[in-house]
C-alpha cells in the first residue's frame, strides 16, 4: 500500500514557520496536487514528503510506516525538480542507472530497466548525450527515466513543466498524465499553475501561506470553493468578487453599488436561507466569468437567471471567447462572452448571470456561506 | 569654416578620440614597463654583461653558463620539490577543508576568516614565524623533547637537505586556506537540487563528492594549479626570510639565484638570463589559462 | 531532536552519524589551532624575556609579560648601524602605499572604464597585453627597472618604489574594474550620452560611484600587495628608504650579537599589523579581491 498520510505537520526555519499544521491523507494510487502562490510552502511540504527537509514536528507516513526520520533513499520514493538536476558530467545512461549502480543492483537488471525506461519514453537515441547537449523537453524525459528506474511507492514532482515552453508544457502535461495511468501509482505533484492542477489531478490541495485551505476533487475546489482566497485562486480568468449588501425587499438579493447606480442580484431559495438575518450586512458576491454572459446563452433554468446592463470598459477577443470587461461595485469584472458579440468600449451591454452559481462569502471571514 | 564650426569639429574629433587618448598614456607606460623592459633583459641575456651593461651581442654564452652552474641546478630541483609539494599539499588541504566547511557548520563564518588570514600576512612575516618555529633548539625540537621524546629531533632548517621542506610547510600554511576558498565557492556553487537528487538516489555523502560534485568543479582544480604554480614560481619573499637562500645555496630558488647574481654578484647577464628562464616558465603555464580567462566575458 | 539536524536532508540518526559530526568539528578546530599558532607563538615570544624564552618552550605562555621587544621593535632595535627600530621604516611604507594605491585604484577604474564602455577597434587587445603585466615573474623587469630608477635619479628612495608600484599595480586594478565594467549594462551609458553627457562626466558621475565594491575590492588587494611587498623594496631601496618588510627582514637576518627572537616577533607583527587589521575588518572584500585576482599570488 502505497498511501501517504500528514498528521499535523509543522516545519520551521529558525523562527519563520513555513508550513503550519497540515493534516491531509492522500489514498493509493491518487494523483494529488499540490497548488498555491509563490511561498505558500508547497515546495517545502513536497520536500518533508521526500526527506529532502526534516521536520520541525507532527508525522509523515508512507506505506503505514512512520518516516520521520527516515533518510530519502529508504522512503521507497522518486522525485523529478524543476531544474531536472540531472547530473551534468555524467551521460544520460549513466544519469538514469546511477541509483541502481550506488545500490549494487544486478549489472543485467540494471540494463533491463534502463531499456525499459528509454523506450517508454523515447529516449533511447539520447542514451550516450550529456545534459547539456539536450534540450528542455528531452531534459524533462530524462529526469523521469531516473524516477521511473527507481520503482518507487511514490513519485514527486516538483514544478516539472515550468521551465518549458507553452507548447511543450501541454504536450508534456498529458504524457504525465497518460504516465499516471499507466503505472497507477501514488503521485504528489507541486505547481503554481491552476490549470495544470485541474487537469490533472484527481484530488487538488489549495496551499496558501503554510496551511491547506482546501483538500478536494477539482469539481469541488472549483464549485465549492470553501473561502474566498480558494475562490480567487482557482480559475482563469478569476472569479469576479464584489462587495455587496444584503437586501430584504421584496425576496432577498445582493445589492451592489457603484458610480454607475446600483444592482439588485436577486437570490434564489437556497442562497436565500442562508443570508437570512444578515439584512444590511456587506458580504461578498462571487460570479464566475462564464456565468455572466449575453442574454440567452444560458440553458439554466429562467428563475436563476438575472440580466442587467453595464457599460464596457474594455473588449478583448480570445478567439474562442470574446472577454469583456466592465466596472462592477467599483472594480474591474471579467464576463465571457461568444466572439459574435459587437459591443465597441464604451457601449453598453446587456449582460445576463446565472444566479444559481453565485457564491456567497462572509464579510468579514471570507469562508463561504 | 569659420572659427565656431572648426571648434565644434575639434571638439567632436576630441571627443571621439577622447577613450583613446585616455587610456593610450598608461598603455604605453605597460608597453614601456612591461614589454620593453622584459624586451632589455632578454637582449642583455645574450650579452657579456658584468657589473655595468655590455650591449655586445654574444649568443648563448649566458645560457650555457647558467645551465653549467651547479647552483642553477640546485634551484631548478628545488624549484621542482617545492612546487610539487607546495602544490599537492594546498590542494589535498584546501580541498579537505572545503568539504568539511560545506557542512553547513554554524561556526563557518569564524573558520574561515581563521583559515585565510594568512594569506593577508607578507611572505617575511610567515617566513619570520616559521624561522622562529622551527629554531632547531628552541623550537618544536624543545616541545617535543619536552614531551618526553629526549633524542626528538628537528633541525631541518640548517639541513642543507631538508632545509627546502621546512619552506614547504611554511608556504602551505600560508597558502592552503586560499585554496580552500577557491574550493569552496565552486562546491557551493553547485546546484541544490542535483544534490537532493543524489540523495534520493542513495548516494552517501562520500559517493556523492566524488561521483557527482567533484566532477562539476573540475574547473576549480585548473584554477588552482595555476594560482600555486605562479606562487611557487615566484617564491622569493618566503626563502629569503626564512633560510636566506641558505645553508648556503642549498635552499635556492631561480628566483634568489638571479636577485643574488643580479643585485649581489653584479653578474647582470647571467642574472638576466635567469630572469628570462623564470619568465618561459611562467608563459608556458598561463597562455593556455590566460586563453580561457579572456573567452569569458567577466567574473 | 539533535540541534544540528533542524535543516536539510533527513539523515539516519544514529551514533554512527552522531561520532562523524563530532569528529568533523575536531578535524575542523584541530586545523584552526594549526592556523592561529604561529600567530600565537608570535605574540607569546614577543611578551616574553630572552631569559624565559630560553628556559620556557615555544608554545607556553609567558609568565612575566613584558613590552620592552615591543619597544625595542619600534624604536630601537639596529639593522647594520641604524638602530631605529622599525618606526621610520614604517613610516615608509605608508608614505609608499597611499599614493601607489590612490593612483593605481583610480586610472585602472579610468581604464577599465574607457576599455569597456567606449569600445574601440583594439580595445581587446589592449587590455590583454595590459593583463599580462600581472602575470609576468617580476624579475625580468628589475634589472632595467633599477638603471631607470638609477637614470631618473630615484633609485634607492621611497618615491622610486611608488612609482613601481603604481605601473605594476596598474594592470591588476585595470582587471578588477574591466570585469565589473563589462557586467554593467550598455544602456546606461547610451542613455547618459543621449542626455550629453561626456566621457569623462559619466565617469566620474556615474559609473565610478556605480563601483564602489570593486574600488573597495581594489584599494583593499592594492594595499595588501604594496604593504607586504618584500621585492621591489629590496632591489630599489637602500637604508633610510626601505620600506617595512625589508626593514624587518634585516632585523631578523642580522647576525651579530645574540639573536633577540622576542624583539623580532614583535617587529614581525608591527608589520603584519595593517594588513590584518584590513583583512579582519574588511575580509569579505578581500576574499572577493582574491577570487577576481586569482592569478596574482
Amino acid at each position: 500500500m502505497a498511501k501517504v498520510e500528514l498528521r499535523d505537520v509543522w516545519k520551521k526555519f529558525g523562527n519563520v514557520e513555513v508550513i503550519k499544521g497540515v493534516s491531509i491523507d492522500l489514498d493509493d494510487g491518487e494523483f494529488v496536487v499540490l497548488v498555491g502562490p509563490s511561498g505558500c510552502g508547497k515546495s517545502t511540504l513536497l520536500n518533508l514528503i521526500a526527506g529532502l527537509e526534516t521536520l520541525t514536528s507532527g508525522e509523515i507516513r508512507i506505506g503505514d510506516t512512520l518516516v520521520n526520520d527516515v533518510p530519502p533513499k529508504d522512503r521507497n520514493i522518486a522525485m523529478v525538480f524543476q531544474s531536472y538536476a540531472l547530473y551534468p558530467t555524467k551521460t544520460v545512461e549513466e544519469n538514469i542507472t546511477f541509483g541502481m549502480q550506488t545500490r549494487g543492483v544486478d549489472r543485467a537488471v540494471q540494463d533491463k530497466a534502463l531499456a525499459d525506461v528509454s523506450q517508454l519514453l523515447h529516449i533511447e537515441q539520447l542514451l550516450d548525450r550529456k545534459p547539456g547537449q539536450l534540450s528542455g523537453g528531452q531534459r524533462q524525459r530524462v529526469a523521469m527515466g531516473r524516477a521511473l528506474v527507481r520503482n518507487p511507492d511514490v513519485f514527486l514532482f516538483d514544478e516539472p513543466l515550468s521551465n518549458l515552453d507553452a507548447k511543450l508544457r501541454i504536450e508534456m502535461r498529458t504524457e504525465v498524465k497518460k504516465l499516471h495511468l499507466r503505472l497507477g501509482k501514488t503521485i504528489v505533484y507541486v505547481t503554481h499553475d491552476q490549470i495544470e492542477a485541474m487537469t490533472l489531478a484527481s484530488r487538488i490541495a489549495v496551499m496558501d501561506n503554510g496551511h491547506v485551505r482546501q483538500f478536494g476533487t477539482p469539481e469541488e475546489i472549483y464549485e465549492n470553493p470553501v473561502d474566498l482566497f480558494v475562490a480567487g485562486f482557482m480559475g482563469s480568468p478569476s472569479m469576479n468578487i464584489v462587495k455587496g449588501k444584503v437586501v430584504n425587499e421584496d425576496g432577498y438579493a445582493i445589492a451592489v453599488t457603484d458610480e454607475e447606480g446600483t444592482i439588485r442580484f436577486p437570490l434564489g431559495p437556497e442562497q436565500a436561507a442562508k443570508v437570512k438575518g444578515l439584512e444590511g450586512e456587506e458580504i461578498h458576491l462571487g460570479l464566475r466569468p462564464e456565468t455572466i454572459t449575453h442574454v440567452g446563452a444560458h440553458g439554466a433554468p429562467q428563475s436563476d437567471l438575472f440580466v442587467f446592463e453595464r457599460a464596457v470598459d474594455v473588449v478583448e477577443p480570445t478567439g474562442p471567447d470574446t472577454m469583456l470587461v466592465f466596472t462592477l461595485g467599483g472594480m474591474e469584472a471579467i464576463a465571457r462572452v461568444r466572439p459574435e458579440e459587437r459591443v465597441k468600449p464604451g457601449e453598453t451591454f446587456r449582460f445576463e448571470v446565472n444566479m444559481g452559481k453565485a457564491k456567497l462569502f462572509d464579510g468579514k471571514t471570507g469562508m463561504r456561506l | 569654416m569659420n572659427a565656431r564650426s572648426r571648434r565644434v569639429a575639434f571638439d567632436r574629433f576630441f571627443e571621439r578620440w577622447l577613450p583613446q587618448i585616455v587610456v593610450s598614456p598608461m598603455f604605453a607606460a605597460s608597453l614601456l614597463f612591461v614589454y620593453g623592459f622584459i624586451a632589455w633583459t632578454v637582449y642583455i641575456s645574450f650579452t657579456k654583461s658584468g657589473v655595468m651593461p655590455n650591449y655586445t651581442l654574444i649568443g648563448l654564452g649566458q645560457y650555457e653558463r647558467l645551465w653549467t652552474t651547479p647552483r642553477w641546478f640546485v634551484a631548478i630541483e628545488n624549484l621542482f620539490i617545492f612546487t610539487s609539494l607546495f602544490m599537492i599539499c594546498c590542494m589535498l588541504i584546501g580541498l579537505f577543508l572545503a568539504i568539511l566547511l560545506d557542512q553547513r557548520i554554524r561556526a563557518e563564518g569564524m573558520i574561515r576568516t581563521i583559515y585565510l588570514y594568512p594569506m593577508a600576512l607578507s611572505f617575511i612575516v610567515t617566513g619570520t614565524a616559521w624561522k622562529w618555529i622551527l629554531n632547531p633548539t628552541l623550537g618544536i625540537e624543545k616541545i617535543i623533547q619536552g614531551w618526553g621524546f629526549p633524542n626528538f629531533n628537528f633541525d631541518w632548517l640548517v639541513d642543507p637537505n631538508m632545509a627546502i621542506y621546512t619552506i614547504v610547510i611554511a608556504g602551505v600554511w600560508q597558502s592552503s586556506g586560499y585554496v580552500m576558498a577557491l574550493f569552496l565557492a565552486g562546491l557551493r556553487s553547485v546546484d541544490d537540487e542535483i544534490i537532493k537528487a543524489a540523495a534520493i538516489d542513495g548516494a552517501g555523502p562520500f559517493r556523492t563528492y566524488w561521483s557527482i560534485i567533484l566532477p562539476i568543479v573540475r574547473p576549480v582544480f585548473f584554477s588552482a594549479f595555476v594560482v600555486l604554480a605562479h606562487l611557487a614560481i615566484k617564491s622569493f619573499d618566503l626563502v629569503m626570510a626564512l633560510t636566506g637562500g641558505g645553508p648556503g645555496y642549498a635552499t635556492d630558488m631561480p628566483a634568489t639565484f638571479m636577485y643574488s647574481f643580479a643585485f649581489q654578484r653584479s653578474e647582470l647577464g647571467t642574472a638576466a638570463a635567469s630572469a628570462v628562464m623564470m619568465l618561459v616558465t611562467v608563459t608556458a603555464i598561463f597562455i593556455p589559462y590566460l586563453y580561457s580567462e579572456l573567452r569569458r566575458p567577466a567574473k | 531532536m539533535s540541534k544540528t539536524a533542524t535543516s536539510g536532508i533527513v539523515r539516519p540518526r544514529g551514533l554512527r552519524n552522531t561520532l562523524l559530526r563530532l569528529l568533523l568539528f575536531a578535524i575542523l578546530g584541530l586545523f584552526c589551532l594549526y592556523y592561529l599558532m604561529p600567530l600565537f607563538v608570535m605574540i607569546s615570544t614577543s611578551l616574553k624575556s630572552l631569559e624565559e624564552i630560553r628556559t620556557s618552550s615555544l608554545i607556553s605562555l609567558p609568565k612575566d609579560v613584558t613590552f620592552a621587544a615591543w619597544e625595542k621593535a619600534w624604536s630601537a632595535a639596529c639593522v647594520g648601524v641604524r638602530c631605529t627600530g622599525l618606526q621610520p621604516y614604517f613610516m615608509n611604507s605608508i608614505l609608499m602605499v597611499i599614493p601607489a594605491v590612490t593612483i593605481s585604484t583610480l586610472l585602472g577604474a579610468l581604464n577599465g572604464y574607457a576599455l569597456t564602455k567606449w569600445k574601440f577597434p583594439g580595445a581587446d587587445i589592449i587590455f590583454a597585453l595590459m593583463l599580462f603585466g600581472s602575470f609576468i615573474p617580476f624579475q625580468v623587469v628589475l634589472l632595467p627597472m633599477a638603471r631607470m630608477l638609477g637614470y631618473f635619479g630615484l633609485a634607492g628612495s621611497v618615491y622610486g618604489l611608488i612609482l613601481v608600484h603604481t605601473v605594476y599595480g596598474l594592470s591588476f586594478t585595470t582587471l578588477f574594474f574591466r570585469n565589473f565594467f563589462v557586467s554593467v549594462s550598455d544602456g546606461i551609458v547610451h542613455a547618459a550620452k543621449i542626455d550629453g553627457a561626456g566621457f569623462f562626466r559619466i565617469f566620474f558621475t556615474l559609473l565610478l560611484p556605480m563601483s564602489l565594491p570593486t574600488i573597495v575590492v581594489a584599494v583593499i588587494w592594492q594595499f595588501t600587495q604594496i604593504w607586504n611587498d618584500f621585492l621591489f623594496g629590496v632591489a630599489f631601496t637602500v637604508g633610510d628608504s626601505n620600506p617595512v618588510t625589508v626593514a624587518l627582514n634585516n632585523i631578523v637576518a642580522s647576525s651579530t650579537g645574540v639573536k633577540e627572537y622576542n624583539v623580532d616577533m614583535a617587529a614581525a607583527i608591527i608589520a603584519a599589523l595593517p594588513t590584518l587589521l584590513v583583512y579582519i575588518v574588511a575580509g569579505k572584500y578581500f576574499v572577493r579581491g582574491l577570487a577576481a585576482g586569482a592569478v596574482k599570488g
